[in-house]
């Protein structure tokens, strides 16, 4: 290959990886100082890129509209990411910290909405950046102008984060609580201001990053889920909480990218998370990240209090429905009921990890889609019966859970998160690819019930046994020894540790029963649907059981349950009688976190810890 | 006491005399689709032009004596979220069958949830060849020619060019793969001579442009196949526009030339493109010229390509059911093999042998309109489907085999 050849290739992989760098140094600050899982921030991304779509085209200023524009749309987007943190975030800062993470799902949900109902579905392409819209000559090759400025850019907006990081009393101050937020706070420093001003400025870098997408990228109403896993990606590469962390890491992405779509052709699908796992591996808090103090799961602390339990009569009450109810039913409902039975097993599963063991996972939809590619392919490839390809599902959920898990326990709090993230898109990679045997993405179909269990009925009832039976065991568990030791050493790993007791392997051990289960969940799952597909192990399908247990309160181990049947009858509704799904279903979450800020169950909690 | 039977009896009878009358509600029709998610930007002008189509029939008095109530159902992109709606439709709704679909895994997953259920699937967009061929069965048809039938329209076109090496740039995905095997394979058929120097496989929907455009402008091929689409195929444009790539190679699109994709680049659309797409401007049949009048009239934007399918979907359901005379599903499986509609743009039939609609694509050169500022077709010519289709001794092999 000609040296000037691999110098444009450079220069393609830095322009993409200033425009990472952008969006991620802005999740990396509001994660480092507040601690909160923002999913929202990808949709700050795309509101600015579609914001400053409408200012360039009604700015009256000619060519300055465009960067006007861009300035403005940043800004507006950094006062809306203020304004959610004081309005909404604010509220549910002594909840648990992760269910601020339940909120900015639902945002997601609403300016998903907002967005498609103002500016349309239809793909739009905005203006180019007057004064840049050629190329200019570089070694004998063409190179757009505007990805030049775009990669002057980068550098310049990371001096100006160093500048106002190392001489302004703010910037030391936001050092200082990503170290050690605690102490900030016992030194007499307004959190909240603190915390405001963070997501201003997080947010409004989000923004630019969104609009300077105008003239290189098409606008499109998924913009958001296309860059907020790769900007979670950078931060954790890069360390958590460091800017020049996310410029190294931007940079290492963006430029192995660009040459490793010369070797491998389609590489880039797992490109990424190839190198997020390696990293993790290898030095588990980032490449110019630090240790943390005082390790904490992703999000903080996750359950403070001890666990509530259900009372005995409602249990039974429910299991009684559950068993004599469905006779009474049309034939759509059972079809529900054994949807929700799934993942109310799904959701227990990792309740286990999350709930018990403070582990919270990114990527247990590797479990579930092991379940399901697993069923279908023994039915499929094996010739297996459905009853074997049933029964056998989870175990091969386990033993893939065996060998992630055995990579992940090693890790706590986010950096555990992202590397199940990370195998999970590596599942799914392989999914997708390998089209032999899993059919790539289209997926295995004919995966049906025996003719003997085919009717809505017998399956429902397969399902329920199943489901009862996991999510029985799995209560069990919960609060068997090994249950208690898994809280032990969630509440306190150093003193678990000093008490004897083998941390990792335990955390080991849950992980794989966590995997057992989501495949025996896949496994439901798959034969009601008939059909698998990489979807299964992709990200939406990680994010809905997290939404479950935390909506269900994940004080309670039947909150997992609960939350499930919740938030798939919600779902199934809505989407029923009205277009705007996201928009009804995020507000109805956002209004339940408002009301409920430690999931349903945690009014239990509430009341016994009153 | 035997008045009180008598009156009995007589309601009875008239009930009875009422009950067809009763069952005279709408023929209800499912249509799921993609109306949010990654294939919202291509659902909207279908759904405009269903809502239109069902209009036009009820106003002429329905099908058999009813008239159509068709109910929609957004499946997210998702294919469980497409089965779970069918379910429901079935069951609940009490639909005598389901149409639509974009994406092509929803559609196969809805296709094998209708084998098991023995429920009618009028697949409008998918274009995977399986869904008709390898996973083909009694109880699907398609409407839109599929990936193989456009990638063959192609390669004969582009195999009476001159141009020996080539290199591809396409989503990886099931379309992209088969786009470009398919106008690959027939290209080397009436062309041994032709080499591939590069292809390249972008993440569908995530494509960072820059490094491709480069990669391919240092293989330097006489000839680029696009099978890249939506927000994907827009990203490079822009980007190939400012490394002069189309001034160094001719490039092929598969789809490209249909107002979705070429609309919304406006004057950065790449000029002599060889496309299959949808020229509604330009098409000579007075049937099509008055649809698109009316299209326009009521919708106030001129149709995509996505209207004229959905359009030619639900006139297809129609023309089923009145040759069916009935809602049954295998009366209307039966009616829909073989069956004829007259379409605005000429009749199609739906093949016996594996549910294809024999529906075709305009395969030409794309220029830009400075009128209207944006990239059309020109010196285009309508390939049938049918023209395109493997023969049915392969078909069946094909069907067999799946």
């Amino acid at each position: 290959m000609a040296a000037s050849f691999l110098l444009i290739q450079l220069l393609s992989g830095l322009a993409h990886a200033m425009v990472l760098f952008l969006i991620a140094s802005g999740l990396s600050l509001i994660f480092g100082v507040t601690r909160i899982v923002n999913f929202a921030h990808g949709s700050f991304y795309m509101l600015a890129a579609y914001l400053a779509y409408s200012l360039a085209g009604w700015l009256p200023l000619g060519p300055a509209a465009f960067y006007v524009g861009v300035l403005l749309a940043a800004l507006a987007v950094g006062a809306l990411g203020a304004l959610v943190e004081v309005a909404l975030l604010r509220r549910v800062y002594r909840a648990p910290e992760l269910y601020q993470l339940l909120l900015t799902f639902a945002l997601v949900l609403v300016v998903a909405d907002v967005v498609r109902f103002v500016w349309g579905t239809e793909n739009k392409t905005g203006p180019a950046a007057p004064g840049l819209e050629g190329s200019v000559p570089i070694a004998g090759q063409l190179f757009p102008t505007y990805d030049l400025a775009l990669v002057l850019l980068g550098p310049a907006v990371a001096g100006g984060l160093w500048w106002l990081f190392h001489r302004t009393r703010w910037g030391i101050l936001i050092r200082a609580a990503t170290q050690d937020r605690e102490m900030v706070a016992v030194l007499g420093v307004d959190q909240r201001r603190l915390f405001t001003s963070v997501f201003f400025l997080g947010s409004a870098l989000a923004g630019l990053a969104g609009a300077l997408q105008l003239p290189r990228q098409a606008l499109t109403n998924v913009m958001d889920a296309a860059v907020i896993t790769e900007a979670f990606v950078v931060v954790v590469v890069g360390g958590m909480g460091s800017v020049p962390g996310a410029l190294l890491a931007a940079v290492v992405i963006g430029v192995l990218d660009a040459f490793g779509v010369l070797v491998f052709p389609r590489a880039s699908l797992v490109m990424m998370f190839a190198i997020m796992a390696v990293v993790l591996v290898v030095r588990p808090w980032g490449l110019l990240g630090r240790p943390e103090a005082q390790p904490r799961g992703a999000g903080g602390p996750v359950v403070a209090e001890s666990a509530v339990t259900l009372p005995r009569p409602v249990v039974l009450a429910a299991a009684a429905a559950l068993v004599l109810g469905p006779p009474l039913l049309p034939v759509f409902h059972v079809w529900v009921l054994v949807e929700i039975l799934a993942f109310a097993l799904f959701a227990a599963s990792l309740h286990l990890l999350m709930g018990t063991g403070g582990l919270v996972s990114f990527g247990h939809a590797a479990t579930f889609g092991l379940g399901a590619y697993g069923a279908a392919l023994l039915v499929q490839r094996a010739g297996a019966p459905m009853e074997l390809a049933f029964l056998a599902a989870p175990l091969v959920a386990a033993a893939g859970a065996a060998l992630i898990g055995w990579f992940c326990v090693r890790l706590t709090s986010i950096y555990f998160a992202m590397l199940t993230l990370a195998f999970a898109q590596i599942a799914y990679a392989i999914a997708h690819q390998w089209y032999d045997v899993t059919g790539g993405d289209n997926g295995l179909l004919g995966i049906w019930p025996a003719p003997w269990l085919a009717a809505p009925l017998r399956y429902y009832y397969l399902a329920l046994a199943a489901a009862g039976a996991g999510v029985a065991l799995l209560a069990l568990i919960g609060r068997a020894p090994f249950g208690l030791v898994l809280r032990a050493a969630r509440d306190h790993a150093r003193r678990a540790e000093a008490a004897g007791i083998h941390v990792r392997r335990h955390q080991w051990i849950a992980f794989v029963v966590a995997g057992f289960f989501g495949g025996l969940a896949g496994a439901i799952f798959v034969f009601l649907k008939g059909s698998v597909f990489p979807t299964y192990l992709a990200v939406p399908m990680s994010i809905e059981p997290l939404v479950m247990v935390l909506l269900g309160g994940v004080h309670a181990f039947a909150g997992a349950p609960l939350g499930a049947a919740v938030f798939k009858l919600l779902d199934t509704v809505v989407t029923q009688y009205t277009d705007a799904w996201q928009l009804v279903l995020g507000t109805v979450l956002i209004l339940l976190v408002l009301v409920f800020p430690r999931g349903l169950l945690g009014i239990l909690a509430a009341r016994r810890a009153g | 006491m035997s008045r009180r039977w008598a009156l009995t009896g007589a309601v009875a009878l008239l009930l009875a005399a009422a009950g067809p009358a009763a069952a005279q509600g709408p023929i209800k029709i499912g249509e799921i689709n993609s109306f949010s998610g990654i294939a919202a930007p291509f659902t909207g002008p279908y759904r405009q032009a269903v809502e239109m189509v069902v209009d036009e029939i009820n106003a002429r008095g329905g099908v058999l004596g009813r008239k159509l109530q068709v109910i929609f159902r957004d499946d997210k992109g998702q294919p469980a979220e497409a089965v779970k709606h069918a379910q429901e439709l079935v069951a609940g709704e009490k639909v005598v069958l389901i149409a639509g679909t974009f994406l092509s895994n929803v559609g196969l997953a809805v296709s094998d949830w209708a084998r098991q259920n023995r429920v009618l699937f009028v697949a409008a967009e998918p274009l995977t060849e399986a869904l008709t061929w390898a996973k083909g069965h009694d109880y699907v048809f398609r409407v839109r020619p599929n990936t193989y039938q456009q990638g063959v329209m192609l390669a004969e076109k582009a195999a009476k060019m001159k141009y020996q090496r080539w290199a591809t740039i396409g989503p990886n995905y099931e379309y992209g793969k088969r786009a470009w095997e398919t106008f690959r394979d027939r290209l080397r058929q009436l062309r041994p001579d032709v080499q591939v120097v590069g292809e390249h496989w972008p993440t569908l929907g995530k494509l960072e442009p820059g490094p491709f455009v480069s990669a391919i402008l240092n293989q330097n091929p006489e000839a680029l196949y696009v099978s890249l689409f939506g927000s994907d195929w827009l990203a490079f444009v822009r980007e190939a526009n400012k490394r002069g790539l189309f001034q160094k190679m001719f490039v092929v699109g598969i789809l490209l030339g249909e107002p979705e994709y070429i609309e919304p680049l406006k004057t950065e659309a790449p000029e002599g493109m060889l496309v299959t797409g949808y020229p509604w401007y330009d098409i000579d049949i007075p049937a099509h010229r008055d649809w698109v009048a009316r299209y326009q009239k009521r919708f106030d934007r001129h149709p995509m390509l996505g209207s004229l399918v959905g359009y030619i979907t639900y006139l297809s359901v129609a023309e089923a059911l009145r040759k069916a005379g009935s809602t049954e599903t295998d009366k209307l499986v039966a009616a829909f093999r073989g069956l004829r509609v007259e379409t605005p743009i000429g009749p199609i039939a739906f093949r016996a042998v594996d549910g294809q609609s024999t529906m075709g694509a305009w395969v030409g050169f794309t220029k830009i309109d400075p009128k209207r500022g944006v990239g059309i077709m020109v010196n285009h010519e309508y390939i049938p489907g049918d023209r395109v289709l493997p023969s049915e001794e392969e078909v069946r092999k094909m069907r067999a085999g799946g």
